[in-house]
């Protein structure tokens, strides 16, 4: 009834070609902008904005990049904590490079430190990408694993890495940007979110972009994305470096933004599961999936864990972080058999339900 | 729609609210709230679950005997955070504003600890890491909210050399002796490497270091160097199911038991146990004594366990139980100088700091807390947040752990510049300025 594109017309290329072409998807867009970048900073409590939503959007976009290596590339990656540990540790060696030498503080912009950090750990992931042109499926997976050994156990030996720190552990520096300090739970959110929204708008018209279709005909099926003219070393190289980039950027905003204080194991083994298990979960292949499986894998534990107290359910602690593994699992299980493509793929069978609502026909 | 529907709809819709309601407001009467962060899940459950269970009865033997600290009754949670540093800072940010806001925390872990280390420092709110964490974090100016108190992992260091010193007859006897340090390869287990590098030039023996793989449960490549360069001593940095695995090990490649010295955390009935009589003879550090024969154990034995509540007898008493005593005890002796200077009854965790650097444990405070020979004493101060200390060596019979040192103090000429030099990086690269005292 509300949910239908009957007559909008689209009399350009442009506006046929629009990334949300139905004017309800925008205006939906247009309010969760609004309420992501208003309503939850003014309103949420510190608790929220600052231990749900912050490392909830950095690991979606950290998934936003596995997603664009896996889901729209198809090569399997089980790489991502390393890549999001080379993003922390390059931002960490930029921002103190000067104080290394012998300066009084940071010298380079924060936002430009991200940045590089990215393309450093772009670099670093086109160099893991390079086995991909002979190795496929789970072969590349398990070369793509030692990867997170091998960087992972390069930043704890080399003492540079960590400016020499006897534990080696990195400390952030202070986010400012223009002279402005970025301090309390609301304002480094507000940070972590422009960055969230920019790179997963980037992201979203590079799928949609001769790039994005040369990563998919690959995916589909590589012999013939070569015949018909994608040249497979190219196309699966870059797709490593968008998804490295993005996953690098996310490391330094874990770093920066979210910890302050960062060891490499936050960047472990079990990091990259995870951020695999919210892409296959969200859905392979869609950038809305990376977002819905990171708030599956991130935020209904923490819900699961909240519950009973809320509910004035007083059994202890340790009872409850069981009751939260077997409930999750039981739900991951369950939503791979409703519907094994993901949960974005349920989205969209929503959606089209919902055209035809309240008369299927 | 159907009933069904319906009555699913509004159970869902309920569940889904009742997280969000706001909490119940503030009691009127005067309370002190002691969030912890535990672990009774997860691969370091059989640590956590004792330091725990010796926080939740010491704190419910004192609201059942005094009823409270000087009439404020403390409110005393949990939350789980499986050893997960990314759920030990939610648990963090979750708990950190309930009742009228929390005092002070102890993570017992270190990843948690550095994440910490920004949060609480914004917050005001103190962060007890008594035994672990950073050991540059002693610097109470450069750190005025961490408290690691006693001594940190570098005064440990040399203090454990200075006991193996000891054993050998004299700092100049070492001069060609090889000491072998068995660490698990992370954050935690790198922490001594620098100190001991120090010492070893200083002093002249031979050091080799030997990683062993997050968790540690497989050593056996480890074990067959160690057995290759034939050390003189073993000192371990490990935790967890390491521990037991590397006693096991090292019976295994015929090492006396008696020249293999853990630190304190690879000292516990939970390492020693389980490796049978491969551990009989192990040495491990220890600032606190294990025993049931202390007032507070046994005040905790009769007002909590004698009627019948408490949180799991079996560990009363351990290594890791008294441990986790001795340290709610500080907490309580910081809470009792805040009061008293302050005059309030409900103190903030602001008043908690000064607390903390203005406790004197000495043998009066020791008797009264019911902790005299349980621990040694200590006074840190705004500058100074280790406060002097010392420790002990003790070895594992089969069935308990024996003194068999000592108090230690560590070689405070070597580790005090190297934690100010560090702690003033720290400073330079977070762009801080130092705390000031006074």
């Amino acid at each position: 009834m509300f949910y239908r594109e009957a007559g909008q017309f689209k009399s350009s290329y442009k506006e046929d070609q629009a990334v949300f072409p139905i004017l309800q998807d925008r205006i939906g867009i247009a309010i969760l902008l609004l309420v992501a970048f208003i309503g939850i900073p003014l309103f949420a409590g510190d608790y929220f904005v600052g231990a749900i939503m912050t490392p909830f959007l950095i690991l979606a976009l950290a998934a936003v990049g596995l997603n664009i290596l896996t889901g729209y590339a198809g090569q399997i990656s089980l790489g991502t904590g390393a890549f999001m540990a080379v993003g922390a540790f390059s931002a960490y060696k930029l921002a103190t490079f000067s104080i290394a030498l012998g300066g009084a503080e940071a010298t380079l912009p924060l936002i430009l430190t991200i940045l590089l950090a990215g393309v450093v750990a772009a670099l670093v992931g086109v160099m893991f990408g390079i086995p991909s042109l002979r190795i496929k499926g789970f072969y590349l997976a398990v070369a793509t694993l030692a990867a997170q050994f091998f960087i992972e156990w390069l930043l704890v030996k080399v003492g540079w890495f960590t400016n020499y720190s006897p534990s080696g552990v990195i400390t952030a520096p202070p986010l400012v940007v223009l002279g402005y300090e970025f301090h309390t739970p609301a304002e480094k959110y507000l940070f972590t979110l422009t960055f969230v929204v920019v790179m997963a708008m980037a992201a979203k018209n590079l799928v949609r972009s001769h790039i994005g279709r040369g990563w998919m005909a690959i995916r589909d099926m590589d012999i013939a994305a070569e015949i018909i003219g994608f040249r497979p070393l190219q196309t699966k190289l870059t797709a490593f470096a968008v998804s490295s980039f993005f996953c690098g950027v996310a490391g330094a905003l874990w770093a920066f933004v979210h910890l302050g204080t960062v060891e490499p194991e936050a960047f472990g083994i079990n990091r990259s599961f995870s951020i695999l298990f919210m892409v296959i979960i969200g859905g392979m292949g869609s950038i809305l999936g990376a977002f819905i499986g990171a708030a599956f894998i991130t935020l209904l534990p923490i819900f699961l864990n909240n519950v009973p107290p809320m509910i004035g359910w007083n059994i202890g602690v340790d009872m409850v972080a069981h009751l939260e593994f077997m409930i999750f699992g039981v739900l991951i299980i369950f939503f791979l058999i409703v519907e094994p493509h993901g949960l974005a793929r349920l989205w969209t069978i929503g959606k089209e339900k919902l055209r035809t609502w309240p008369f299927p026909y | 729609m159907s009933l069904k529907k319906f009555v699913l709809g509004a159970v869902g819709a309920a569940v889904l609210a009742a997280p969000l309601a706001a909490p119940a407001p503030a009691l009127a009467e005067d309370t002190l709230y002691l969030p912890k962060l535990v672990y009774r899940t997860g691969p370091f459950a059989p640590g956590g679950i004792p330091t725990a269970n010796g926080a939740s009865d010491y704190w419910a033997m004192i609201n059942e005997r005094d009823g409270g600290v000087n009439g404020a009754r403390v409110i005393y949670e949990e939350c789980e955070f499986g050893y997960n540093t990314d759920r030990g800072v939610e648990c963090y940010e979750r708990t950190k504003t309930n009742h009228g806001g929390a005092l002070i925390y102890q993570p017992y872990s270190t990843g948690v600890t550095y994440a910490l280390t920004d949060r609480t420092r914004t917050d005001k709110i103190p962060l007890l890491t008594m035994g672990y964490g950073r050991s540059d974090a002693g610097v109470g100016t450069a750190f005025p909210w961490v408290f690691p108190l006693m001594t940190n992992y570098w005064g440990q260091a040399t203090g454990i050399f200075k006991y193996i010193s000891e054993q050998e007859g004299g700092i100049d006897a070492m001069k060609d002796k090889t000491i072998a340090l068995v660490y698990l390869d992370i954050a935690y287990g790198k922490e001594s490497i620098p100190i001991f590098r120090t010492m070893s030039e200083k002093f002249g023996f031979t050091l080799k270091e030997y990683p062993v793989t997050f968790p540690g449960l497989e050593q056996k490549a480890t074990w067959l160097q160690v057995r290759r360069a034939r050390p003189d001593y073993i000192v371990m940095w490990g935790w967890g199911a390491m521990n037991q695995t590397a006693i096991k090990e090292a019976a295994g490649i015929r090492f006396p038991a008696e020249k293999f010295i853990g630190n304190w955390w690879a000292g516990a009935e939970q390492d020693t146990v389980p490796a049978g009589d491969a551990a009989i003879g192990y040495k491990s550090a220890t600032f606190n004594v294990a025993g049931k024969e202390f007032p507070v154990i046994q005040e905790i034995v009769k007002h909590v366990y004698g009627k019948g509540n408490g949180a799991g007898e079996e560990n009363v008493g351990q290594v890791l139980y008294n441990r986790s005593v001795v340290t709610q005890t500080f907490i309580h002796a910081g809470i009792l100088a805040a009061q008293e200077k302050f005059g309030v009854k409900a103190i903030t965790s602001e008043q908690l700091r000064w607390g903390m650097e203005n406790i004197k444990i000495d043998d009066a405070t020791a008797a009264k807390m019911g902790i005299t020979g349980m621990v040694p004493n200590i006074a840190p101060t705004c500058e100074d947040h280790i406060g002097g200390g010392s420790f002990f060596i003790q070895q594992w019979d089969g069935k308990k752990w024996n003194l068999v040192s000592e108090p230690i103090e560590p070689m405070n000429d070597l580790v005090v510049p190297a934690m100010q030099e560090t702690a003033d990086k720290y400073l330079k690269e977070k762009g801080l300025e130092p705390a000031t005292c006074g």
